[in-house]
């Protein structure tokens, strides 16, 4: 089976859209990165202040139930690292909420603990 | 984080973690199939930007490179309950994309790899990778249709798996037999956190 790819090319597009998010956040990505691709965000509700582009406004419409960064990124047909910036305006301004991460240790695997682990072994478990 | 503290504040400790789980494995090995058996969506493609230092079968000087590279990445996703949703990462096949992984697995809660009997030795790059980084993984050995039945101990030694590491057979097609296969990695995850590998049998279920 091939993958699903998301309706129309993306190279083009994307290619397109890469440069402007990086340019309006002023090569602002070390700010985004505490977001992974599994990263929780959530619309506040707030009202937003500052000069939200229409990627933003598409961000803020993806994420008003619990989403991950990846999901967004893959609804929005670019690549993760641009939405990570525009979710790190978002948050800077209130905007959206973002859960922490499944506590890793950096470049590391995840050392879970036994909750967590209980926890997703019982979910799994209703699935059958 | 936000500063919303007036109206409507929505703590972050509302929201649910993301866990992550990969899905390696040969090329054409059943990845896509699995995460699409499972996927509670349709199952998504995102670009990730990943740091890659140039692969060590790229012998050309010796001299490193770094560079970024975007990959795509297929994914699914399982809520598992309020607070947990478990995001399954088909990660790419081809060898050529092994030097990537590192990035990818950071934050991992651990990989399935899956293997085709036919062509067990498309298994062994991941299988490589998660013993060298010490990633908890099982192997599930995806039962093809008209592919040979071997038993997961003749599978196990044929990839030359330490004995702590579980050996399912699975039906990649169906959402049964790929939730058993996760419950396995869990329950590998953790035996291992409780005593320090050399366990009793581990089971060899058919997932």
């Amino acid at each position: 089976m091939t993958p699903v790819l998301p309706d129309g090319p993306l190279v083009d597009e994307a290619a397109g859209r890469l440069v402007r998010p990086y340019t309006v956040s002023d090569g602002r990505t070390r700010a985004t990165s505490h977001f992974t691709l599994v990263t929780m965000v959530r619309a506040t509700g707030a009202q937003t202040h500052g000069a939200f582009g229409l990627e933003h406004a598409q961000v803020l419409a993806l994420c008003e139930r619990p989403v991950s960064v990846a999901e967004v990124a893959a609804r929005m047909q670019v690549p993760a690292a641009v939405v990570k910036v525009l979710l790190s305006d978002l948050a800077e301004g209130g905007a959206v909420v973002a859960g922490d991460a499944h506590p890793a240790s950096p470049g590391h695997y995840a050392r879970p603990d036994r909750d967590l682990l209980e926890a997703v072994r019982d979910g799994l478990l209703k699935r059958l | 984080m936000a500063s919303s503290n007036d109206c409507d504040p929505l703590p972050a400790e509302v929201l649910p973690v993301g866990i992550k789980v990969l899905i390696a494995g040969g090329f054409g090995v059943g990845k896509t199939t699995f995460v699409n058996a499972l996927s509670e969506i349709e199952p998504l493609s995102t670009e990730e930007m990943l740091t890659a230092v140039s692969a060590a079968t790229d012998r050309l000087d010796g001299v490193e490179n770094k560079a970024t590279t975007t990959v795509a990445l297929d994914f699914g996703r399982i809520t598992l309950s309020p607070s947990y949703v478990l995001y399954l990462f088909g990660t790419p096949g081809q060898e050529r994309f092994l030097f990537m992984w590192d990035e990818l697995s950071e934050g991992a809660l651990g990989a399935v790899v899956l293997a085709d009997t036919r062509r067990l030795e498309h298994s062994f790059p991941a299988v490589d990778f998660f013993e060298r980084r010490g990633m908890p993984f099982v192997v599930a050995v995806n039962e093809f249709d008209g592919a040979h039945r071997y038993r997961g101990e003749e599978v196990r030694s044929a990839l030359d798996l330490s004995q702590e590491v579980p050996v399912v057979l699975c039906d990649a097609r169906v959402q049964s037999s790929g939730i058993r296969v996760l419950l396995e990695l869990i329950q590998h995850l953790l035996t291992t956190r409780s005593s320090h590998g050399t366990d009793t049998d581990q089971p060899l279920l058919r997932a």
